[in-house]
Order: structure tokens, then sequence, then C-alpha cells
């Protein structure tokens, strides 16, 4: 009787002809996400996986306390937070770095490419809207790499760039750049022809029209391109610190793998995954501040 | 008395496309606007009434004739004519007192002075209280006042309303229609105003033109003065339900269903 209030029924009992699929849903997930950690922990704990290939997750917690600190100063913070001494003692870092180190250096990585394709994509993109000639020049070169899989061009980028942090930073801002592009210049179309009418019979000139309807108009278009594009960008960041990367959070998988250290690779996806979900949050955040007209009207 | 705006054997055609061979939208179109009058243009769809009110806008360059306004032709839109949509011409990034001021901030009219100017007329079209509201928050009624009251915040000689009632729902446009004509009478400018509905044409206008399709042409001209009875009785049911009136309505009926079925 309970599952089929979780669950439903088949039929929606409230509503039986309308739209189907309709109804709160956040229970049901909750529940998934219980039964796959439950799942997880039983698997480990009846040992029916051998640790190699799922770790415990109580192995996966305590690595993590384990590499949260590399510095002395980080040592310190966690006697001061009251973590017990003999995890402090087993303080280890990984790839000579601590946790939050690796993190950091990929945030720093997807932030400035993001940075850096939000600056040049939003102009170009607006650009090819509302320019012929824009269009022309830019439609052939985005619309030919974007669907080329980073993986893809990545050798190229380090026989033009190197090993170093700029070819990272590049293949990077390359995912960013074409889904910015591609809806500044949707963005563009966005306004109603009603809209710039009005602005020009209420006396606007063409750059005040362009200033105060088309691009107010665009700006929700925009902040989903920016919600896309940083996905995409954190999702090519393994990609990027494949090659010669020390710190990050792609590499720390990478070489845990090649260590048959499953735990810390687990402890990797972990963290990826809760930063994406963070970044969404944040841009869903930013979309209802800024853009609180998105969707009516 | 000297004619404000007038359109001298003005005429569209729209060239040919893909789809389809040249479209004569407006043809030998000549009408002159003197003060005060509310003008409502009236026929079956396709038959030129948006056009019309685009090339006096400015929006469109006529292919023939001339517009003039005070004996100058006009060379594209400007703020000497309002215009007033059917709909999604609001500007919802922008609240209802910031909406109506627009005309005014992007003359480089200090904050201060736009928002008095507009709030006073809000408070013409009864939207005094709405001022801080967002547009999207507003129902279909209040958007079109908030319409009327930016376009009469940049103090056009003319007001060009394309179907301004025409999306909302029947309660609200017999509302909207009295207000619109209250606004008239206060602000006393030349409107100029496209329907489908018989009865709002008849109830609202000073002059009616009706129009037939293609080419887009002016068939038969009205003199009216419901209006001015409902600003005497003020009851416009017992207006729209006189005798006169359901006369005249069928006239006007029996002309535009005449042209339908020459086609």
């Amino acid at each position: 009787m309970a599952l089929s209030r979780i669950f439903g029924n088949g039929q929606e009992t409230k509503d039986p002809y309308g739209a189907p699929g309709t109804g709160k849903s956040t229970l049901i997930s909750v529940v998934t996400i219980v039964v796959i950690l439950g799942g997880w922990w039983l698997v480990t704990e009846l040992e029916l996986i051998r640790a190699l290939f799922v770790p415990p997750p109580g192995l996966v917690f305590s690595k993590f306390l384990k590499i949260s600190c590399y510095d002395h100063y980080m040592e310190s913070l966690l006697v001061f937070l009251g973590v017990q001494a003999e995890v402090v003692a087993e303080c280890e870092g990984f790839s000579e770095n601590a946790l939050h180190q690796h993190i950091l250096a990929s945030l720093y990585r997807v932030f400035s490419s993001f940075f850096l394709a939000l600056v040049t994509a939003v102009p170009i993109g607006i650009a090819m809207g509302v320019n012929r000639f824009a269009r022309g020049v830019f439609d052939p070169p985005i619309e030919f790499y974007r669907p080329i899989p980073p993986l893809a061009y990545l050798p190229l980028t380090i026989i033009w760039f190197g090993i170093g942090d700029f070819a990272k930073i590049f293949l990077i801002y390359l995912a960013c750049f074409a889904p910015l592009a591609i809806s500044a210049r949707a963005g563009v179309k966005s306004c109603s022809i009603e809209q710039i009418h009005a602005a020009y019979s209420m006396g606007a000139s063409r750059h005040q029209v362009m200033w105060h309807v088309v691009l107010k108009a665009a700006l929700p278009e925009i902040l989903t391109g920016m919600r896309i594009s940083i996905a995409f960008g954190w999702t090519t960041l393994v990609a990027a610190e494949m090659v010669a990367a020390k710190a990050g959070i792609g590499v720390m998988v990478l070489n845990a793998a090649r260590f048959l250290a499953t735990d810390i690779v687990f402890l990797g996806i972990v963290v990826i995954g809760l930063i994406a979900f963070f970044f969404d949050v944040l841009m869903r955040r930013m979309e209802r501040l800024l853009v609180p007209w998105k969707g009516k009207a | 008395m000297p004619a404000v705006m007038s359109l001298k054997d003005v005429g569209m055609v729209f060239p040919a496309t893909t789809v389809g061979g040249s479209v004569t939208a407006l043809e030998g179109i000549n009408l002159e606007f003197e003060p005060e009058e509310f003008v409502v243009a009236l026929g079956a769809s396709g038959c030129g009434k948006t056009t019309l009110l685009n090339v006096m806008a400015g929006f469109l360059p006529p292919t023939s004739g001339a517009i003039l306004l005070h004996d100058s032709p006009i060379t594209g839109p400007g703020r000497d004519r309002g215009v007033v949509f059917q709909k999604h011409a609001l500007f919802p990034w922008l609240n209802v007192v910031e909406n109506t001021a627009f005309g005014l901030r992007i003359q480089g009219v200090g904050a201060r002075d736009r928002t008095a100017i507009a709030e006073e007329n809000l408070n013409l079209v009864g939207l005094s209280e709405f001022g801080n509201h967002p547009i999207y928050q507003l129902s279909g009624g209040m958007q079109q006042r908030v319409g009327l009251a930016r376009a009469l915040t940049t103090n056009p000689e003319i007001l060009l309303m394309d179907e301004p009632l025409g999306a909302l729902d029947a309660f609200t446009r017999e509302n909207m229609q009295e207000l619109v004509l209250q606004v008239w009478r206060r602000t006393k400018k030349i409107v100029f105003f496209i329907t489908h509905s018989v009865e709002e044409a008849l109830f609202m206008a000073t002059r009616l033109i009706v129009m037939s399709p293609r080419p887009g042409r002016i068939t038969h001209e009205y003199k009216l003065d419901f209006c001015q009875r409902y600003f005497e009785l003020g009851d416009a049911r017992k207006i729209k339900s006189d005798a006169d009136f359901i006369k005249i309505r069928e006239e006007v009926l029996s002309i535009i269903y005449g042209e339908e079925t020459e086609e």
C-alpha cells in the first residue's frame, strides 16, 4: 500500500485523464539514492565483490579523510576541528597534493576557460545573430568543430601548445565556446518584432534597440548556454588533465586507476559529480536571480 | 481644420517570393487625420489593415505614395506616433513603471522626472497601484493598459493601435473599450485603431473606414457618434443594443460578408 503510494499504481488516481507523468518525484529520488548507497554497502559488506573492484563505502570515506590533508596546515586544521589524531598521522594526500588542491587546480582550469569563453563566445554569438557577415565567417568553423569530441583534438592542442596548463585551458575553452556562442546567437532572435517596433516608435536608435531590447531579451538564452557550457567544460576536464598534470581532480582519478587504488577512483568520481551538481544549482540560482521573467509572459 | 497626418495615394506591393507571386497589400489609400479624431479601420483578415498601420508607423516604407505629418513626409518610426500592439510588445525585464517610462529613458530624461510622468500615465489607465509589479504577473488586460500608458508617455501626436483588444476575453474587452475611449477623451490624441470586431468599431469610432482585401483598399467610410453618446449616457451596453446601432452594424456586416462571397 505504502509502496504503491510512492511509486504510483500505473494510473494517477487524482487526475485520471490528465497529462501522464505529473506529480512530485522527490521522495522517489530519495528512495533511489538510499537503495543505491545501501546496495553498495551491502555487496561490499557481504563480500560479494572484491574491494579491488568495489571498495566499501567506509574505506572510501576514510580515504577521503586521509587525502584531505597533505600540508601541515591542513593537519593542524583537522586537529583543530577535533578529528582523531591517528587520522592526522595517516594524512598523506595523493599524487603529492591534498584533495582540496586537486579540486582547486581543476576549478582554476575550468573557470579560467569558462571565463575566457564567456568574454569571447557571447560577443561573437551576438554578432552572428545580428550580422550576416559575422554569421558567414564564424558559422563554418564553429559548426565544424562543435560535434568533434575534445579527446579527438587533444593531441593537436598538445602539439601546438605543449603539455602545460595553457593547452589544458585551451581544450576546455573550446568545449565551453560552442554552446555559449550558439545560445547567444539564438538568444538575439528571442525578442519579438513587436518589442523592437515598440522601442523604435518610442524614439530609440538602432544602437538603443540593440542594447535595451535585443540584448536584454537574449539574457535567458545566454544563461542557459552558460549552464550547458560549464557542464561541458567540466566534462572535458578529465580529458584535459590526461596529459602531464600534477594536480587536478581528473588526474587524481587517472593516477589512482594506474595504481588500482579503486577507493580513490570512487572518491574522485563522487567529487566530480558533486561539483557538477553544485555548478548546476549555482547556475539555476543565477537564472532565477537575473532573469526571473524566463518562461513567463 | 488642417490635417495633422495625411496619406496620399499610398500603395504597398510585397515582392514575389518563392511561395507565391507579388501581393498588393495596399492600393490608392487616401486618408486625412484631423485633431481629436478616433479613426477605426475595419475589415476581414488580409485586407491590409495591419500593413496600413505599419506603413503609418514607419516600420514599412510604402512602395508608392506619401505619408505626411504636418506636411513633412515621414521617413521611419518616431515618437510622434505611439504604437500599441496586440501583445508581446512589453519588456518583461522591466517592471510596470519602467516599461511605461522606457521612451523617456532612452531620450535621456532623468529617473525622477520620467517616473513622475510614467506614474501620471499609469494613473490615467487605472494602474497607479501596480507600478512596481513585474509585467508577467499582470493579466492580459492590464498588460494592454501598460502598453497604452507607455505609448502615451512620449506624448505622441497620434496613437496607432493594432488590434489592441484582440487577444482579450469578451468581458475584459468591453471594459477596455470604455477605458480607451476615456483615455482618448482626456488626452485628446488622434487615434487610429484597428479591429475586426464590427461592434467595437462602431462603438468607438468617430470615423470608420471599411477595408476590403486583394488589393487592400478603403471601400466605405462612415462618420459616427456612438462614442459621444456613450460619453453623455455612460452606458455602453445600452448604446450597443440601440436600434440605430444594430441597423448600421448589420449594414457594415453585410458589406464585409458581401465582399467575402464575391471571392
